[in-house]
C-alpha cells in the first residue's frame, strides 16, 4: 500500500482522523491559480468586449486580434479559472468526505497542478500565436491535446485512488458529480480530438469531417458545458453550501435521481447546437427533446441547493461566502430553465446566431460558474491557511452587490441586443425585401456591446477586491489564532 | 460504521443517517411538482418524437410530415410567389422603362436598396459616399464611366479590371516611373502640373515643364485640359475629387505606380432583375444623369 494509505490506516488506529495529513499544499496553490487565472480570464472578456464595442481595439495586429483573444477569454475562464477551482477543490472535498488520503500524496497533487497549468500555458501561447484547430472549447492542437490527456488521467487516478481507500462506508454526492465529471471529459476530450498529426508540423486533421465532424464537435461542447461548467460545480455545490450553512443537505432521494437523471439526459442534446443545419433532422429533433426532459433534472440541483439553507436563511446576513454560493444557484436554475427553452426549434430560430446565446452563456458562466467558486473561495482560503476568518466582510459584500450589478448589466443588455438582432434579420418590408441589411443591424448592437463591456468592469472589479480581501485574510499578522482544525464532526465519528 | 438516523430539528425530517466531514442528508421525499413536472416533459417529448422526424432512417418523418428542408422550401417558395411578378417585369424591363414606371420604380428602389447594403455597401459606403482607397463616390455626379443608366449597368453587370468577366471594363494606366516610361525628375513636374490644373502648385517652373509631359504621355486618355474622359474611365484631373487623395504624394505615387482599382463584376451573382434594382438605385443616389 503507498504511504498515503498507511497513514490513513495510522488514522484509523487512533481512531480520529488527523487534519493535517491530508494533502492541502497544491490545493493551495490551486486556489491561488483560481484567483490568478480568474482575473486574467475576466480582464480579457473585458478586453474582446471592448473589442466588440470600439474594433480600433483591435490594435490592427494579428495576435490581438478579436479571433485570437476571444479563445483565450474562454479557455482561462472554463479551463484556467473553472479547472484549477474544481481540481482543487474535488480533492480538498475528497480527502475530507472520504477521510482518506489523497491517492498519490503530496507528488500527484503537485504533479496535477503543475500539469494542468502547463497545459493552460501552452493553450493560450498556441491561441495567440495563431495555433489552433478551430473547434470551440477544443482549440489546442494535438501536442497539448496529448498533454492534458497525461494529466487527466493522472487526476482520475488520484482521484478515484483516494475514493477506493475511503474510509467512510458511502460516497458523498459531491464525488458522484465530481467523478462524473473527471470521466465524462476524458471520454469527450479524447473523442473530440481523434486527429493525425501532419508529420513535424503543429497542425493536425481531424477524422471526422462534414456534419460528423460538426456532430462530434457539439456533443463534445454541450457536455463540456453539462460536465465541466455543470457536474463539477455541483460536486462544488454540494459540498461548500452545507458547509457555510451548517445544514444537512435537504434531500438525498432527489439528490440521487437528479444526478442519474442528469448524466444520462445531458449527453444527447449536443444536437440542439446544430438546430437548422445540415444534421439530419430526426437528429435535431432527439436534441430539443432530451434539451425539455433535462430542465427538472437541473432543477433538482437547485433545490437540492436552495433548500438546504431552510433553517439557516440568516446566515445570508452575515456570510457573503453563503450570499454568493446561494445567488449562484439561482443564476444555476435561471439558465437551465433558459437553455430548454432556447433548445426548442422555434426558439433557437430566432436566438441562434445572436447575442441571446451570449447572453444565456454569461448567467450560467458568470452567474452560475462564477459565483459558485468565489462562494467557495471565501470559504475556503481562509480554512486552508488556518485563518479563524476573513479580512474583511465588508469588503466581500462589495464584491457581491459590484459583480451582480455587473451580470445584470451583462446579460440584460444581451437579451435586448439579441431578441433585437434575430428580429432584425428576419424582417421584411411591405414589399417583400429584407427590412434591414447586415450592417444596419451590427450598428444597432453598439449601445449594448458598450453597457455589456462596463459590466464586465463591474465584474472584473469585484473580482479584484476578492483578490485582495483573500491576500489580506492569508497575510493577516500571525497573532490571530488559527482556525481549530478537526472539525467536531469528523473527530466524533468513530472510524469503524 | 454505525448508521445513526436522526430527526432534523428544524424540518422535523429524519436524516439518511450517514454523514461525511460533518455533512449530515435529509431523507426528504421528492418534490410533487417536481417530479410532476419532470413526468410532463418526459410525456412532451414521446409526443414529440411521434409528430417529428426522430429515427434514423432515410426520409422517415413523423405523424406531421414536416422535415426542414420541406419548410424552407415552402417559405422560399412563397416568397418568391410574392415577388416574383414584379421581379419579372423588372427582368424584361430596360432601366429606362422601370424608372417610367412608377411602381416598378418603387419596388426597384426598395429592393435596390437592400442589395446595395448587403453587396456594395463594404467598399462604396452605406449611402453610396464612397471611401477613400480607390472606392469612387456614386452619389455625385463626378462618373469615372458615366452615369447614364446603361453606364452604370454595365458597370454593376461586368465589373472594372477583374479576370472573372470578359466584358469587364479593363483600360489602364500605365506605371510611369516603374517601367521606365518618365523618368523620377520628370514625374515630379507632371505632378505639378496635375496639381496646377486644380490651382495647387508648389513649384510654377516645374508645373510649366510638366504641362509638356502630360500633353505627350498623359492627354491621350485625359484630355488636354486634363477633364478625364468617360469612354476610358480617365478620371478628370482637374476637379477636387480624389479617388487616392489629392496630395503630391498620392499623385506622385499615381503616376509612378498607377492604381488600377478593381471591381467585381455581380452579373453572374445576382439576378439580372437585381441587377436591375440596383442600376436603378445608383441611378437615384443623386449623380443620375438622364438619357
Ligand atoms: C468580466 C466578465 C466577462 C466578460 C466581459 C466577458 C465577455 C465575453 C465576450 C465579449 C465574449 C464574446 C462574445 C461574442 O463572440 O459575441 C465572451 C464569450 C464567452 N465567454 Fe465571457 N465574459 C466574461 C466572463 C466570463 C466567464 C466568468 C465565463 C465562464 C466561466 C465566460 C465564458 C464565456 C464563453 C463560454 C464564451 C463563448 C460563448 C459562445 O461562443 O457562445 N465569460 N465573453
Ligand atoms: C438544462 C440546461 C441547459 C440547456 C438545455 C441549454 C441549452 C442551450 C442552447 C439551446 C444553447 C444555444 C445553442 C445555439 O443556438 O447555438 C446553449 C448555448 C450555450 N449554453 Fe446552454 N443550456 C443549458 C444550461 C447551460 C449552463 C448551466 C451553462 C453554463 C454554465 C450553459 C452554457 C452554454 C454555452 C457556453 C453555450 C454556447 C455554446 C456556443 O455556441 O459556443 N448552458 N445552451
Amino acid at each position: 500500500m503507498p504511504e498515503g494509505g498507511h497513514a490513513a490506516s495510522l488514522a484509523a488506529q487512533t481512531g480520529a482522523w488527523r487534519q493535517d495529513s491530508y494533502v492541502d499544499g497544491p490545493i493551495r496553490a490551486m486556489a491561488v491559480a483560481t484567483l490568478f487565472w480568474g482575473v486574467v480570464g475576466f480582464l480579457m472578456g473585458v478586453l474582446i468586449a471592448s473589442q466588440l464595442a470600439f474594433p480600433l481595439l483591435n490594435l490592427d495586429l494579428e495576435w490581438t486580434t478579436f479571433g485570437r483573444l476571444r479563445p483565450v477569454h474562454t479557455s482561462a475562464v472554463i479551463f484556467a479559472f473553472g479547472g484549477n477551482a474544481l481540481i482543487g477543490t474535488s480533492l480538498y472535498v475528497v480527502q475530507r468526505t472520504c477521510r482518506a488520503r489523497l491517492f498519490g500524496g503530496e507528488e500527484m497533487g503537485w504533479f496535477l497542478f503543475a500539469g494542468y497549468n502547463f497545459f493552460i500555458v501552452m493553450a493560450a501561447l498556441g491561441y495567440v500565436l495563431g495555433v489552433t484547430q478551430g473547434k470551440e472549447y477544443a482549440e489546442p492542437e494535438w501536442y497539448v491535446d496529448l498533454w492534458l490527456t497525461v494529466v487527466w488521467v493522472a487526476y482520475l487516478v488520484a482521484f478515484g485512488g483516494t475514493i477506493l481507500r475511503r474510509e467512510e462506508p458511502h460516497i458523498y454526492v459531491a464525488n458522484w458529480f465530481y467523478l462524473a465529471f473527471i470521466v465524462t471529459i476524458a471520454m469527450l476530450h479524447i473523442g473530440n480530438n481523434l486527429a493525425l498529426p501532419l508529420p513535424g508540423h503543429a497542425k493536425s486533421y481531424g477524422l471526422a469531417s462534414g456534419v460528423q465532424d460538426a456532430m462530434i464537435q457539439w456533443w463534445y461542447g454541450h457536455n463540456a458545458v453539462g460536465f465541466f461548467l455543470t457536474a463539477g460545480f455541483l460536486g462544488m455545490m454540494y459540498y461548500f453550501i452545507p458547509k457555510q450553512a451548517e445544514r444537512p443537505v435537504y434531500s438525498y432521494r432527489l439528490s440521487i435521481i437528479h444526478f442519474w437523471s442528469l448524466i444520462f439526459l445531458y449527453i444527447w442534446a449536443g444536437p440542439h447546437h446544430l438546430h437548422y443545419t445540415a444534421l439530419p433532422d430526426w437528429a435535431q429533433t432527439l436534441g430539443m427533446v432530451f434539451s425539455v426532459m433535462l430542465w427538472m433534472p437541473s432543477w433538482g440541483g437547485m433545490i437540492n441547493g436552495l433548500m438546504t439553507l431552510s433553517g439557516a436563511w440568516d446566515k445570508l446576513r452575515t456570510d457573503p461566502g453563503l450570499r454568493f454560493s446561494v445567488t449562484a444557484v439561482g443564476f444555476y436554475g435561471m439558465s437551465t430553465f433558459e437553455g430548454p427553452v432556447m433548445s426548442v426549434k422555434a426558439v433557437n430560430s430566432l436566438s441562434h446566431y445572436t447575442d441571446w446565446t451570449i447572453g444565456h452563456v454569461h448567467s450560467g458562466a458568470m452567474g452560475w460558474v462564477g459565483f459558485i467558486t468565489f462562494g467557495a473561495m471565501y470559504w475556503l482560503v481562509p480554512r486552508l491557511w488556518g485563518r479563524t476568518e476573513l479580512y474583511s466582510n465588508k469588503l466581500a459584500a462589495w464584491h457581491f452587490w459590484v459583480a451582480t450589478l455587473g451580470i445584470v448589466l451583462y446579460i440584460t443588455a444581451m437579451w435586448v441586443s439579441g431578441i433585437m438582432q434575430g428580429l432584425m434579420w428576419r424582417s421584411y418590408d411591405e414589399l417583400g425585401f429584407l427590412q434591414y441589411s447586415f450592417v444596419e443591424t451590427v450598428a444597432a448592437m453598439h449601445p449594448y456591446y458598450v453597457i455589456r463591456m462596463l459590466g464586465g468592469v463591474l465584474y472584473l472589479s469585484g473580482a479584484l477586491l476578492m483578490v485582495y480581501n483573500l491576500w489580506r485574510t492569508v497575510t493577516a499578522r500571525a497573532e490571530e489564532a488559527p482556525l481549530a482544525p478537526p472539525l467536531p464532526a469528523a473527530a466524533a465519528v468513530p472510524a469503524e | 460504521m454505525p448508521t445513526k438516523i436522526e430527526k432534523d430539528a428544524v424540518s422535523g425530517t429524519l436524516t439518511t443517517g450517514h454523514e461525511w466531514d460533518g455533512i449530515k442528508e435529509l431523507n426528504t421525499p421528492l418534490p410533487k411538482w417536481w417530479l410532476y413536472v419532470f413526468y410532463a416533459t418526459i410525456a412532451f417529448a414521446a409526443v414529440w418524437v411521434v409528430l417529428y422526424p426522430a429515427l434514423p432512417i432515410q426520409g422517415a418523418t413523423g405523424l406531421t410530415g414536416w422535415t426542414a428542408r420541406g419548410a424552407i422550401e415552402q417559405e422560399m417558395a412563397e416568397h418568391a410567389e410574392r415577388l416574383e411578378p414584379r421581379l419579372a417585369a423588372i427582368r424584361d424591363a430596360a432601366p429606362q422603362e422601370i424608372l417610367a414606371d412608377p411602381e416598378l420604380r418603387n419596388f426597384a428602389l426598395a429592393g435596390g436598396r437592400v442589395a446595395f447594403a448587403n453587396n456594395c455597401a463594404a467598399c462604396h459606403g452605406a449611402g453610396g459616399q464612397g471611401a477613400q482607397g480607390g472606392f469612387p463616390s456614386l452619389a455625385d455626379d463626378d462618373w469615372l464611366w458615366g452615369g447614364k443608366l446603361a453606364d452604370i449597368r454595365q458597370t454593376i453587370a461586368h465589373g472594372i479590371r477583374n479576370a472573372e468577366d470578359e466584358a469587364a471594363r479593363t483600360t489602364m494606366m500605365p506605371r510611369f516611373l516603374a517601367d521606365g516610361l518618365l523618368s523620377a525628375a520628370q514625374v515630379n513636374e507632371v505632378a505639378e502640373h496635375v496639381l496646377s490644373l486644380s490651382g495647387r502648385a508648389t513649384d510654377a517652373a516645374a508645373a510649366r515643364r510638366g504641362a509638356a509631359v502630360f500633353a505627350e504621355n498623359c492627354s491621350s486618355c485625359h484630355g488636354n485640359d486634363g477633364r478625364g474622359s468617360r469612354e476610358l474611365g480617365a478620371p478628370d484631373l482637374a476637379d477636387q475629387i480624389w479617388l487616392y487623395g489629392g496630395d503630391k504624394a498620392a499623385v506622385v505615387q499615381s503616376v509612378s505606380y498607377a492604381r488600377a482599382g478593381v471591381m467585381p463584376a455581380w452579373g453572374g451573382r445576382l439576378d439580372p432583375a437585381v441587377v436591375n434594382m440596383l442600376t436603378v438605385y445608383v441611378h437615384s443616389l443623386g449623380g443620375g444623369e438622364p438619357e
